[in-house]
């Protein structure tokens, strides 16, 4: 969900903050139609010819609350597809915070409220509970492995990143420092890399990439290793890589190819979990996640403009928890989305590089104004919330929604 | 290098251009000669200055903006007859632009060089005429065109007629900026590679100097400064300013808008302003340089340029390096080159309130601007622009002599030429 263009003028007159509707790239609704048509539909589609053609093959999604409901209203279709996929029994679904937001970091009761809050809009769609969970944007430490183990997850995933990992192989289950009953699972960067943003790289000497080459690059690994974690951003087929690279004959031709070797299978997260024993513990401290190379916090929370955003957002998060008022809530807990922040990001700005390329806005600095903007306009409504609160109109405390209800 | 205007003796930005880029070039190891068409005392240890019209007497300040006005579009100004100065310089400004030229030829046979550079259209007669004396390439260099001076598309067809001779004259043509090639390649059917573009650049020199006293009595009453500077003239887009302090001013009360500057639209300004019931918020304080502008850069909390027209720009670049924030419209040279500056079409005044309102109150993205805008900035320095400009005089084919290394074989031959 984008923020529009809100500005000052807007402050105190209205609350809509993300009703774009002017067909670009901050119109929710156009953006959704665009990827629906290009990634998620035509995508979809292939997996599930994939499993008729090799009823082995699996695979399994991480789909935040906010895009599913974005589906719900504007390109109902991406919803049936998913279902239809789940259905086969071959796809897996992971939990992760319902706003895809940085909650893991500001503030373990609303990261608890909304892994609850997507928990609940996965059963309710699709009539499954999630054992493993994954984080937004692969973020991950010590800290957010016990967080996941206390709430009862038998799995996480996090970014097999070079400078966790150190000798060891992404290729192997692994258990988080300090936890007990929850395994790791770790994205092999570079084959998932290969595809995801290597696919159509003509410079890169191993394009053009083809389904059977991948398939002995994986088959390459047998007898090194348990399973190989391919994990990348769904929009990779169709939308990142258009349908001309032929990514989506690739993604129609792999599983046949990669199963022509009979040591080859498909295992969904929690079935590796099952199948493979920890083959040791990672202690990892610090946050890691999948974004730039430099694979940490910083596309997030790196530079001034986006520390202060997140420190406006969560301090009036402290206030608006107590306030009975479902919108303002829910606006609130929208702006936690980790893109917002994404946008705000200077680091390489000069040289307009892929941060460029993904933000809807000219400039990071227009993306922090009109998120400011809005801080203040929440701000606004919270006193007011605040005052017709202590003037005794008759309200009813909210109730914090329990892990354990859902 | 034939110019038309130098400081302290300039009207504007041309001026500016021309002394960064020759103090760039005479650091680069190129051998500079300027003309000037007046005589001006005016001496830097860079390069020597010869002045086309000797005989006339030293002018004052007045007078020399006055006369040179460099990027008025039309002379319609009999300024010069009033102060009395010769008749070669009194002259409706075409006149003056021939009269320099009738002495380019004698200039150029008289100083050895290797290539002729010409400043817009006023030099570009001066150039054609020393070309065609000492048989030396001609580079073209527009700062504007007839069309951003007039800012429409009914220009004086006697200047554009003395730029398309420049362009068709010229071995090769230099822009500064993207915008400039694209007017040039349109509006004057010059081919694309004819054209390189070469953008500004800006002399890293901080001020030290103390803030004026009324801006500082503003700052410490808790009231705000944004700033509006450059001539007065509807290219600069001073209703637009007004436009917008209006809507700063309904949310932001203690907001005081400072204009340095003057220009045929001063009074039109004021009168603006007075009308809205604004004037009590507006400072007008006249044509200010060097350490006194740089002080009030230095005062604002945002320099806003809403222009319509700006072919390049250097003024939001000289205040960068003051830590401070620039709001520069979209329609600007200058745009091309930052990154790190806030951008807005000149006519969107909801987009220009809101981003000045947003500097001065979050202060985190004005610390932000001020810093990494400075740190930007260090690296657009005319350096590079000279080393782009050698590289181009390089590549013209009569012209190596100036710089190769003396000794070398095409050096001694290309001496020889001269003679």
């Amino acid at each position: 969900m984008r923020v529009r263009k809100y500005r000052i003028f807007d402050v105190g007159q209205n609350n809509s903050y993300f009703n774009d509707e002017s067909g670009t790239s901050l119109d929710n609704k156009a953006i959704i139609e665009k990827v629906s048509r290009k990634c998620y539909l035509p995508a979809n589609a292939v997996l599930l010819e994939n499993i008729k053609n090799n009823p082995e093959f699996k695979a399994s999604f991480s789909i935040s609350g906010i895009a599913l409901e974005q589906f719900e209203k504007h390109a109902p279709e991406v919803i049936d597809s998913f279902k239809s996929l789940v259905d086969t029994g071959n796809v897996e679904l992971l939990s992760e915070t319902y706003y895809h937001s940085l909650a893991s970091i500001y503030s373990e009761e609303e990261f608890i409220n909304q892994v609850a809050l997507h928990r609940k809009k996965i059963k309710d769609l699709f009539g499954i509970t999630p054992s493993v969970f994954r984080n937004s944007e692969l973020i991950y430490s010590n800290e957010i492995a016990k967080m996941a183990e206390k709430m009862g997850y038998k799995g996480i995933l996090a970014e097999g990143a070079d400078h966790i990992l150190g000798w060891r192989s992404p290729a192997f289950v692994y258990k988080p420092a300090g936890t007990e009953n929850i395994k790791l699972l770790l994205k092999h960067y570079r084959l998932s890399d290969d595809i995801a943003f290597r696919f159509s790289e003509k410079s890169w000497a191993e394009w053009p990439l083809t389904a059977e080459k991948f398939a002995n690059w994986i088959a390459s690994h047998n007898g090194n290793g348990h399973t190989i974690n391919l994990f990348m951003d769904y929009e990779t087929f169709g939308e990142h890589q258009w349908e001309d690279t032929g990514i989506f004959e690739f993604l129609k031709y792999l599983p046949g190819e990669i199963l022509k070797n009979p040591d080859n299978n498909f295992i969904t997260p929690s079935e590796a979990i099952d199948r493979y024993e920890a083959e040791g513990e990672l202690d990892i401290p610090d946050y890691v996640s999948w974004a730039d190379t430099e694979r940490d916090l910083s596309a997030w929370i790196s530079n001034d403009l986006q520390k202060e955003a997140l420190e406006t957002l969560y301090a009036l998060g402290k206030e608006i928890i107590h306030i009975d008022d479902p919108q303002l809530l829910e606006d609130w807990r929208r702006l936690q989305t980790s893109d917002h922040f994404y946008y705000m990001c200077t680091k390489w700005w000069n040289d307009g590089d892929v941060h460029k390329y993904f933000s809807p806005y000219e400039s990071p600095y227009e993306a922090f104004i009109a998120y400011m903007n809005v801080m203040q306009d929440m701000r606004l409504r919270l006193s007011n919330a605040q005052k017709k609160q202590e003037h005794g109109v008759s309200l009813h405390k909210v109730r914090p929604l329990r892990f354990s209800e859902v | 290098m034939f110019g038309w205007e130098f400081p302290p003796f300039n009207s504007g930005g041309l001026g500016v251009a021309c002394e960064g880029l020759s103090k760039a070039l005479a650091s680069s190891g190129v051998d500079l000669t300027f003309v000037l068409p007046f005589k001006v005392p005016v001496s830097v240890p860079w390069c020597k200055f010869i002045f086309a019209d000797e005989s006339s007497d030293l002018m004052d300040d007045i007078q020399i903006r006055s006369l040179f006005a460099a990027y008025q579009s039309h002379s319609n100004s009999l300024d010069a007859r009033k102060y009395g100065l010769p008749a070669s310089i009194s002259g409706d400004l075409i006149e003056r632009v021939r009269s320099y030229a009738s002495k380019a030829g004698k200039i150029a046979k008289k100083n050895n060089h290797s290539v002729i550079h010409a400043h817009d259209w006023l030099t570009y007669p001066a150039g054609i005429v020393a070309k065609k004396a000492s048989g030396k390439p001609l580079i073209a260099h527009i700062h504007a065109t007839e069309f951003d001076r007039s800012g429409s598309d009914s220009v004086n067809t006697d200047v554009y007629n003395i730029e398309l001779e420049g362009f068709r004259q010229a071995d090769a043509i230099v822009a500064v900026s993207d915008r400039i090639k694209e007017t040039v390649v349109k509006k004057y059917g010059v081919l694309p590679n004819k054209v390189k573009v070469i953008h500004n650049g800006v002399d890293f020199q901080k001020s030290n100097g103390n803030i004026p006293k009324t801006l500082d009595e503003i700052k410490s009453n808790g009231g705000r400064i944004v700033l509006f500077a450059g001539r007065i003239t509807l290219q600069k887009g001073p209703d637009y300013f007004v436009a917008m302090a209006e809507k700063v001013l309904a949310y932001e009360p203690n907001t005081f808008f400072v204009v340095s500057g003057s220009g045929d639209m001063e009074e039109a300004m004021i009168r603006m302003a007075a009308s809205r019931g604004l004037s009590s918020k507006f400072i007008f304080c006249g044509f200010l340089r060097g350490e006194e502008l740089a002080t009030v850069f230095k005062a604002a909390d945002i320099y806003v340029m809403p222009s319509v027209s700006e072919p390049f720009g250097i003024l939001p670049l000289e205040v960068m390096i003051s830590d401070t924030p620039v709001l520069i419209s979209k329609e600007s040279g200058v745009s091309e080159v930052v990154n790190c500056v806030l951008k807005s079409h000149f006519w969107d005044i909801d987009d220009m309130s809101d981003k000045v309102l947003s500097v001065l109150h979050y202060r985190k993205l004005k610390k932000h601007l001020s810093i990494n805008g400075r740190e930007e900035v260090k690296a657009i320095h005319w350096k590079k622009a000279a080393q782009s400009l050698i590289s181009l005089y390089n590549s013209l084919d009569n012209a190596f002599s100036m710089f190769l290394f003396s000794g070398s074989p095409a050096f001694e031959s290309a001496k020889v030429q001269d003679f």
